[in-house]
């Protein structure tokens, strides 16, 4: 027993610590079902042999209960040290904070609506910055550290070279598998080199090597530039008169766009490999006839295309994950948040420019 | 902090032959000093001396290479993972950077520990929360995100979440550093209350001249990975140690 009413005094016994606390708050919410709360005047704390933080939060939980009930509340006898640790910890003259308020639903909604129209114009500001600091860097060395370019075009692109390399002859396999299938069927299977090459010159040779270097390179600017904004890193590159986007965003601009159009002329190769391997197997046609069909059929605006697509995707990637680079806030927490909505937004941004490229280029 | 435990006169941490290693570098060279019921132990030295992990292989943060760490007289090295964290569940740590979770608000880093290791009430816990964030000055910044909060202040909080469960013995690594005179002062004489009232037991590494004067009782002095002094701040003065008695003369103001 931890609660004990006597004669309008509520008395306290015992030790009050955090371990014992919940036993008496079970006492107490029983005693304030019975109708004795009105009785009680005093709070005699004389029987309390220690307690700590929770034991004085539960006294107060007390005083506030009973004391609102009876209106004159007393505690006395409490020991000197019990006392002392009452002084330390009570919650009873602490001023209120309140919580922040939570938005209501339209109130979200026009929020974020307002808050994606200033991230569009921020975004917007960072890609016109990009594009005149690459256009000035073309013809200013001295704007840009000696083989900064190429070791970020090592970075982004012969790194990638071997991942790019395995997904698309896997691609061109698939593709080729499924439609040879069929097109066997109607005794058309030399056509598949048509589709094959069609498919991955104007669509999936852009799409598919963009998705992998939005998901390889795209989180690297992104925490890179993240951590760099997070450990002052880009305050000291502006100390010393150095522009962050010039210094650490250029050379990587360049870079994609110089790698980007060289893997996906890569990536459909290779996946003309794979494709051909179908037709060899599958379809029984020759590697020349195969080669010789592919040739044929693409154009050279179906290769302007591709190109200009690809680097239009990487342009994309670059100013994505920078953008969400510079706009980290916080710290580690921070960075990783930057580097996950720099890889779906990128991802979706070159899904949604490749839609809108087939539709124009159809 | 049981009574009978506070003036037992034994000691509640005993470490004895200590060796920490990173890789083959030997950081802690056969450190052995014992710390008592309710008083605060500074750990000073040399920047790279060791003082951080000291305490980091006294808390098994880092394993140390040898030797014996024992905490209410029971060996903390040989013990398994629930055995060694009920242990923990008795002491808090304030970390050099404050170490808060910042994914969360101030108000739930401090009630994590309340929440998973007692059974109390949501309102004991929220009157816990507030008066312990009210203690460390922080009452009006209960709601911020940890990325809100200056580097002082974010140590504030996670002195505010070490204290939150009172533990019997507080670890505190460099807790004024980086803090303004009127606020290291200030949490100096929490640290002196929470002795005080609550008879904590409290270890603190510091390079702070200004600290150690206010709140020391035993320092342990490290140089190089030794233990060239274990007693009270005046003796250590007294002892003609040079490179004790260098430490105070360079840093006398």
């Amino acid at each position: 027993m931890y609660l004990k009413l006597s004669n309008n005094v509520l008395v306290l016994e015992g030790v009050f610590t955090k371990e014992n606390v919940p036993s008496a708050e079970k006492e107490l919410s029983k005693l304030l079902k019975s109708s004795i709360q009105e009785q009680v005047t005093m709070i005699d704390l004389g029987g309390i042999e220690s307690l700590d933080s929770a034991g004085v939060s539960f006294l107060d939980e007390v005083h506030q209960h009973f004391g609102q009930k009876s209106g004159i509340l007393l505690f006395r006898g409490a020991k000197s040290e019990v006392q002392a640790v009452i002084d330390t910890f009570t919650t009873i003259n602490l001023p209120i904070v309140a919580a922040n308020r939570e938005m209501g639903t339209f109130e979200q909604l026009g929020h974020n609506a307002i808050a994606f129209y200033y991230s569009m114009i921020e975004a917007l500001t960072l890609a016109s910055e990009i594009f005149y600091y690459s256009a000035v860097g073309l013809f200013n060395a001295k704007s840009r550290r000696k083989g900064s370019t190429i070791q970020q075009a090592a970075l982004l692109g012969s790194q990638a070279l071997p991942i790019v390399a395995l997904l698309s002859f896997i691609i061109g396999f698939i593709l080729s598998l499924q439609s040879g299938v069929q097109l066997k069927n109607f005794g058309a299977g030399v056509f598949l080199a048509d589709l094959l090459a069609i498919t991955m010159v104007r669509e999936m040779g852009p799409l598919i090597t963009s998705i992998i270097v939005a998901g390889r390179s795209g989180s690297a600017i992104a925490s890179e530039i993240a951590t760099m904004q997070v450990t002052e890193e880009l305050d000291a590159l502006r100390m010393m008169s150095l522009h962050p986007i010039r210094f650490v965003v250029v050379p990587k601009f360049h870079a994609i766009t110089f790698v980007m159009p060289i893997l996906v002329m890569f990536s459909i190769l290779v996946a003309e490999i794979g494709g051909g391997l179908i037709a060899l197997v599958l379809l029984d046609t020759s590697m020349e006839t195969f080669i010789d069909r592919s040739i044929e059929i693409i154009s050279i605006k179906d290769i302007i295309i591709s190109f200009g697509k690809s680097i239009w995707f990487a342009w994309v990637i670059v100013i994505v994950g920078s953008y969400y680079g510079f706009q980290v806030k916080g710290g580690a927490e921070g960075v990783g948040r930057a580097t996950t909505a720099a890889v779906v937004s990128s991802i979706f941004a070159v899904i949604l420019f490749d839609a809108v490229f087939s539709l124009l280029y159809l | 902090m049981k009574k009978e435990e506070l003036f037992s006169g034994k000691p509640i941490i005993e470490v004895k032959g200590l060796v920490a290693k990173y890789d083959e570098l030997t950081i802690l060279d056969g450190i052995s000093v014992d710390i008592y019921p309710g008083e605060i132990t500074v750990i000073l030295g040399g920047s790279g001396c060791g003082k951080t992990t000291l305490l980091k292989n006294m808390l098994r943060l880092y394993e140390p290479a040898a030797g014996s760490v024992k905490f209410w007289g029971d060996e903390i090295l040989d013990m398994g993972e629930n055995e060694f964290y009920a242990v923990l569940k008795r002491t808090g740590m304030l970390f050099q950077n404050g170490a808060l979770l910042n994914s969360i608000p101030v108000y739930d880093n401090v009630s994590i520990p309340l929440e998973m290791h007692t059974d109390l009430s949501t309102k004991v816990i929220d009157r816990i929360i507030r008066v312990k964030l009210h203690l460390v000055g922080l009452g009006h910044a209960i709601y911020k995100f940890p990325s809100e909060l200056s580097g002082g202040m974010k140590k504030r909080a996670s002195l505010a979440r070490a204290l939150a469960l009172d533990p019997e013995i507080l670890f505190c690594d460099e807790p004024s550093a980086g803090l303004d005179p009127v606020t290291s002062e200030s949490l100096d004489n929490l640290i002196l209350n929470l002795k005080h009232q609550l008879k904590m037991t409290i270890v603190i590494v510091t390079h702070e001249l200004a600290s150690i004067h206010r709140i020391a009782d035993k320092i342990i002095f490290l140089d190089d990975g030794k233990m060239l002094f274990y007693g009270n701040l005046q003796a250590a003065k007294q002892a003609g140690i040079e490179p004790i008695d260098h430490f105070f003369e360079v840093g006398r103001f």
